[in-house]
């Protein structure tokens, strides 16, 4: 969109005046609230001391946050590296027109409408190795497998459920960018002769860009909030080998009297999950841009 | 035209629909099935096919009621966020005005902001208001999260409009409000209805926020289900046929939309 071509209306404020009160209620009271527990120690209930600072220092240096953001950091990466590749591949796989295109849109789609809480609960009896399907494979194959009981296994589970839950939610955006290419893109390739993987490199990994910039961040975001499914399927286990941000978050907000250190903990977490996304976004508009350039 | 590499991505793509599958296979697998079978060992097949787990769902109250909520306040949810967002894309994707890249973006943080964080102040702010336990608080929760993701949905599919659309419609006479309703929401219809697909979806699959902020008489299905895990001593069977319950109302609405499932992505900005 050219934002340069649209005239400037001040009024449009009017318009815009809903969603920001809605937000301001909705979102920002609560965030306030945060910040106002985030630097008070709370003592009794009505009885809490100014201490600035204190708990942001407190859980900066805390060890096992340190750990779980680690994890949380290669979670998500991995979770990019796999997905994003496999989400392309899969929609320049989807047929384009007919009854299959819808058919295999629909069931392309159905691991995103199932509940979170679902998710996990299928994956904790599919991947048992004594009553489930994927488990009964793998040690038909002579896998000793156990999530329950390996860490390793326990993150390669999640990461794989993670890969089947959103990996579509990729797919799907992708394959609307790839329907939004020309036909005449395609001819003009036809008549130079480009070999399919030039189609792909020089026409439709260019159209994708905008697609692409949504579906990362997105993932990203999300991966990086993850907590229901992790939560039902190990529980953040074995140990703390699956134990991501929100969980820890979790385990120090529920049943802890003192709600300062958590709600620090919140801002930071917060915070964390803005810079990398706009610093992810920054870098994905200068690599777009600079591939852009050679060919104009 | 390249017949070996088509066949290719076919086969992979029938791999990957066969991975897709597969999980949801054994949780319809698993409805059908007595909680003894499941537990007792590896079976393809329901060897004892059973609808007793459905039969629970439909009569026992908690579960249908459970239902019910869910519905409710995802109804509640998209309608609020739907009012405040068509409005606002529209401004977003129509005029300039002072902050127009700076609110947006502020929108769009909103999305990143970990449910987990409003657990705490979310709960207290509904209980001062007194509104813990009912749908209306849900449905509010949730528009943390549904309406960035609906303006952003919306003000891609607006700005595919032609703006000559607009200006004709003023010059012929028409005030905002009547274009707007008239002319330009038939226009923009895919676009509504992936937006409140989203909505739903995001909605409809949350936890940690609805189930904070109901205990009895707003409890929706999916924090049913976790009761039931704990309570009962893991009744697989019926929670299986629940899951499968919580896909059908997506199932109907993406078959719908699947049209225009992410065409709004593909136009708009970012």
């Amino acid at each position: 969109m050219n934002d340069e071509l649209k005239p400037v209306n001040q009024k449009a404020w009017l318009l815009v005046l809903p969603v920001v009160l809605v937000m301001a209620f909705v979102s920002v009271l609560p965030l306030m609230t945060v910040v106002n527990y985030s630097v008070q120690d709370i003592l009794a209930p009505g009885r809490s001391v100014f201490v600035g600072t204190y708990w942001f220092a407190e859980v900066m240096r805390d060890q096992s946050l340190h750990a779980a953001l680690w994890r949380q950091l290669m979670f998500s990466l991995a979770v990019l590296a796999v997905q994003i590749p496999l989400g392309i591949l899969l929609a320049l796989s989807m047929p384009a027109h007919g009854w299959k295109a819808s058919a295999v849109l629909v069931l392309v789609a159905l691991s995103l409408l199932i509940p979170w809480n679902v998710v996990g609960t299928i994956w904790q009896i599919f991947a048992r190795s004594d009553i489930g399907l994927l488990g009964v494979t793998l040690a038909h194959l002579g896998f000793d497998y156990n999530f329950t009981g390996n860490a390793t296994h326990a993150w390669l589970t999640v990461l794989v459920m993670d890969v089947w839950h959103w990996t579509p939610l990729v797919a799907l955006l992708c394959y609307a960018g790839l329907r939004s290419i020309p036909d005449a893109y395609y001819q003009a390739a036809r008549i130079d002769g480009a070999s399919k993987f030039a189609v792909f490199r020089y026409i439709q990994l260019p159209k994708l860009r905008g697609v692409l910039m949504i579906a990362v961040l997105l993932r990203f975001m999300d991966s990086f909030m993850i907590y229901t499914e992790v939560f039902v399927l190990t529980g953040g286990g074995p140990g703390s080998a699956t134990t991501f941000l929100s969980q820890y978050l979790t385990t120090k907000a529920v049943g802890q009297f003192d709600l300062g250190p958590a709600a620090a903990f919140s801002l930071i977490y917060f915070l964390i999950i803005l810079l990398l996304c706009f610093i992810l976004y920054n870098w994905m508009q200068r690599v777009g841009t600079a591939a852009k350039e050679p060919t104009k | 035209m390249n017949t070996p590499r088509f066949q290719k991505r076919t086969l992979f793509l029938i791999a990957y629909l066969v991975f897709a599958i597969l999980p949801i296979y054994w949780m319809v697998n698993m409805s059908f099935k007595t909680n003894q079978e499941i537990l007792s060992g590896f079976t393809l097949f329901p060897q004892d096919f059973t609808w007793d787990n459905y039969a629970t769902i439909f009569t026992d109250a908690s579960w249908r009621d459970g239902y019910i909520n869910s519905l409710t306040f995802v109804a509640i949810n998209m309608v609020i966020t739907l009012t405040v967002a068509l409005p606002a894309a529209y401004a977003f994707s129509r005029y300039r005005f002072i902050g127009n890249k700076h609110i947006f973006f502020w929108l769009l943080t909103n999305r990143m902001t970990p449910p987990a964080i409003f657990l705490l102040p979310v709960f207290q702010l509904y209980t001062t208001l007194g509104l813990m336990d009912t749908h209306i608080a849900v449905a509010m929760a949730h528009l943390v999260f549904t309406v960035p993701l609906a303006v952003w949905i919306l003000e891609g599919f607006m700005s595919a409009v032609p703006r000559e659309i607009d200006e004709t419609a003023y010059i012929d006479g028409y005030s905002f409000p009547r274009f707007f309703v008239t002319i330009f929401l038939p226009l923009i219809k895919p676009g509504v209805g992936v937006a409140a697909f989203f909505c739903f979806m995001f909605s409809w699959v949350e936890l940690l926020l609805a189930r904070t902020l109901t205990s009895v008489d707003a409890k929706p299905i999916v924090a049913t289900m976790t009761r039931t895990v704990s309570a009962a001593g893991m009744d697989w069977a019926t929670l299986a046929a629940a899951g499968v319950l919580t896909i059908v109302p997506g199932a109907i609405v993406i078959w719908f939309v699947r049209r225009y499932i992410a065409k709004g992505f593909a136009m708009g900005r970012v």
